[in-house]
This record gives C-alpha cells, sequence and structure tokens, in this order.
C-alpha cells in the first residue's frame, strides 16, 4: 500500500477539492490561535480535544477552567474561557471553591503530572475524598516539562530524565504514584479514565473520556478525573516523530488504557 | 524532488488544506494517514520547518487532524453520490 501511493501526483492542498464538504477544522473556535509549545508535544492535543467537548456538550459559557503551572499554563493566552490560573499543584481547591460558589457552573482543572502528583497531591485526593464536583484534566508525561525534564513521581521505573540520565531506579528514586488509581479508589470520586493522543485511536478514544467526566459533573456524581499520556518528546530527548512509540513502550506499560471507575460500575 | 513538482487537482474522495506556516515539523501526521498520501517536504515553511505535501488518493478520514499538535489540517470529503460511487480514493 505504501509505496503505490507516493507514486501519485502531489495535488493541490492549498484550497478544498471541488465538491467536497468540510468534515474537520483543525481546532475548535475556542482555540483563539498558536500555542508555543514544541514540536510533537502532546498537550495541544488533549487542549483540542477538552474544548471540543465543551462544545459538544453546549456548556460552554457556564464553563470555568482552573490551571495549573506546566507547558500547558501557556494555553490560559488561547483559550476563549473563563480561566483562573492558581499556585502550583493547587488547581483542585480553588475549583472546590468556585464549584461551591457557583454550583451551575462546569468547573474543570487543567494539571500536569508534576502539577498534580508532586507539588499537590493532597489537593486532589482530599477534593476526591469530599465528592467535589468538579472534573480534573491530568496532562501526565512523568517530567517537569516546563523546567527542563526533571523526573516527576509518574515518571516510570526506568525512564531516563534529566534528574535520572541512567532510568528512574526504585532504590534510589522510589516507585512512580499510580494518581488515577488512587482517586478511583476513594468513594467520592465518580469517574477516572486514563487515556492517551499518541494515534488516531486513542485521540477518539480520550475525546469520549473526556465528554463522559463532563457528564459525571454535570450527574453531580462526585469528582472526574481523565489522565491523558502526553507526549513530551523534548523532556524524553527523543526525535519529535518518535513520542508516540517511546510513550507505548515506556508510560503505557505502566499505566494501562482505559476507565478505571463510572458511575453504576467499572468497565 | 516531489516538492518541485506542480500540484494537480485531486480526484480523491477526501482532501485537506495544509496550513504550511503552522506546522512544526513533527511528522506525527505521516504515518497515521491510512492511504499513505502524506509525505514530508524538502523545502521549509517561514519557521524552517519542513512539512507535510499531499499526494492524489486522501479518504478524508481526519486522521492527520486528530494527531496534528499544530492545527495544520481542514479536512473536506466529497458526499457519496447516489449509485455505486465506485471510486475508492
Ligand atoms: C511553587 C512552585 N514551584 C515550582 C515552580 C516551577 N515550575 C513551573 S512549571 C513546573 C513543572 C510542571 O510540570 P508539569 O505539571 O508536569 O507540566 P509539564 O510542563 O510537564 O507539562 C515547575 C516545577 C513553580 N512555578 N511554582
Ligand atoms: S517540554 Fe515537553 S511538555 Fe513542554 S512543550 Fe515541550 S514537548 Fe510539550
Ligand atoms: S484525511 Fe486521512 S487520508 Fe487524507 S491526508 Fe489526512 S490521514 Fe491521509
Ligand atoms: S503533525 Fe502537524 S505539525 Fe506535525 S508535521 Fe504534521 S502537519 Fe506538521
Ligand atoms: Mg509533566
Amino acid at each position: 500500500m505504501s509505496a503505490p501511493s507516493k507514486q501519485l501526483p502531489i495535488v493541490d492542498s492549498t484550497t478544498p477539492p471541488d465538491g467536497t464538504v468540510k468534515v474537520a477544522d483543525p481546532n475548535p473556535s475556542l482555540i483563539l490561535g498558536a500555542h508555543s509549545l514544541c514540536p510533537g508535544c502532546g498537550e495541544p492535543v488533549a487542549l483540542r480535544l477538552l474544548m471540543e467537548s465543551l462544545q459538544d456538550l453546549g456548556i460552554v459559557d457556564r464553563s470555568i477552567g482552573v490551571v495549573g503551572h506546566g507547558c500547558y499554563g501557556s494555553f490560559v493566552r488561547i483559550m476563549d474561557i473563563d480561566v483562573l490560573q492558581c499556585l502550583h499543584g493547587r488547581a483542585p481547591s480553588c475549583a472546590t471553591g468556585i464549584k461551591r460558589v457557583r454550583p451551575d457552573s462546569v468547573v474543570f482543572t487543567l494539571q500536569g503530572d508534576g502539577d498534580m502528583v508532586n507539588e499537590g497531591l493532597q489537593e486532589v485526593l482530599h477534593s476526591a475524598a469530599r465528592a467535589e464536583n468538579i472534573t480534573c484534566i491530568l496532562l501526565n508525561n512523568g517530567v517537569f516539562g516546563d523546567t527542563g525534564g526533571q523526573a516527576t513521581a509518574t515518571t516510570v521505573v526506568g525512564q531516563r530524565t534529566k534528574t535520572s540520565l541512567d532510568g528512574r531506579d526504585p532504590a534510589k528514586h522510589g516507585y512512580p504514584i499510580p494518581v488515577s488509581d488512587l482517586v478511583a479508589s476513594l468513594d467520592g470520586s465518580g469517574y477516572v479514565a486514563r487515556g492517551h493522543v499518541g494515534d488516531p485511536g486513542g485521540v477518539t478514544r480520550t475525546k469520549k473520556m473526556i465528554k463522559e467526566a463532563l457528564q459525571s459533573q454535570l450527574d453531580g456524581n462526585g469528582l472526574s478525573l481523565v489522565e491523558i499520556l502526553t507526549m513530551c518528546p523534548t523532556g524524553w530527548f527523543v526525535p519529535a516523530g518518535e513520542g508516540p512509540n517511546y510513550q507505548q513502550q515506556s508510560m503505557e506499560q505502566t499505566y494501562p488504557m482505559g476507565v478505571l471507575k463510572r458511575p453504576g460500575g467499572a468497565d | 524532488m516531489t516538492t518541485e513538482q506542480t500540484p494537480v487537482p485531486s480526484t480523491a474522495r477526501g482532501g485537506v488544506v495544509i496550513d504550511v506556516d503552522s506546522c512544526k515539523g513533527c511528522e506525527l501526521c505521516i504515518p497515521v494517514c491510512p492511504p499513505n498520501v502524506l509525505e514530508m517536504s524538502s523545502d521549509r515553511n517561514a519557521s524552517g520547518y519542513r512539512y507535510p505535501i499531499l499526494h492524489d488518493g486522501c479518504t478524508g478520514c481526519t486522521a492527520c487532524q486528530m494527531v496534528c499538535p499544530d492545527y495544520v489540517f481542514t479536512v473536506y470529503r466529497r458526499p457519496r453520490s447516489k449509485k455505486g460511487d465506485g471510486q475508492a480514493g
């Protein structure tokens, strides 16, 4: 299949072909412009899915985002939605306050692994234990991407980072914390799922998870969490195009995909 | 190389508009295209990145749009014609 296609002529890709209809925009209208993240980063794909989900569910006007600190923090400049950027790791607590004061709003957090699992582990766990009716989105790349690729609490065993040059060694660095499993084990969480954005199938399934998590909030089922594995080729020291393969061989081996918990029973 | 060829109109089932200057050259779109009709250019865009060029045979499946971190692809598809449209991308 592969070789023959390349023999076919190059066709125009500056205007739509005659007689066709548009089936997909590059990004939803809630994303106002280009971002500054690295080539091959998974985080902008996750942002797109989140913004599309708010639009699909018709909840844009009552949605409020609470954004942590990491590379995704710069999305606050291009998200056409009300946002609060709060102290590192504290997003679930700020989201708690917003939701309690404005119960009709739809409140989500956008956090990285460094933010949620290192800096603010107690915030997400206590918010889940209190059954706060918020949706947390975790962009898990196993590194503090923004500060140069240091190991986090989710770095998998054997993973090479700036602070684990020979790979994460449990004897020296301890074991990774599977935060989604912890949250799922608490009675106050309603929906917990883990997806990835490394290939089209992962993208499709992850968007469904985000919508289910937001719906769980709308239904008042307590805290919902979607952990999304996002490629960080810069922090992983791999070429941009190698991100999905590397992720598949490393993080996806430790963190299995799927719905961990949903109202009325797990998967 | 390929990029110096003159683009021709496509007869395929679908098509994409490629916002060349938004591309950061990550190449994530290349392996996910089922009919394998995307190829990286030899030319570089305004930011110095190589970018995808389209060969005939796009099905409008949106796989490239789904994985692209830089929002480069708009995807189009030919509406199914009345009878046995036969022509498969
Ligand atoms: C209290 C505090 N400590 C440290 C920092 C520095 N800091 C900014 S972003 C960041 C890393 C965030 O990592 P993560 O949440 O995983 O996001 P990523 O960049 O990987 O997407 C750190 C440590 C800070 N801003 N505030
Ligand atoms: S450092 Fe990693 S997470 Fe940050 S923008 Fe670059 S690839 Fe993305
Ligand atoms: S829409 Fe599908 S077939 Fe067309 S270029 Fe993109 S991935 Fe390839
Ligand atoms: S996935 Fe997007 S940014 Fe990456 S090479 Fe393809 S068009 Fe460019
Ligand atoms: Mg991180």
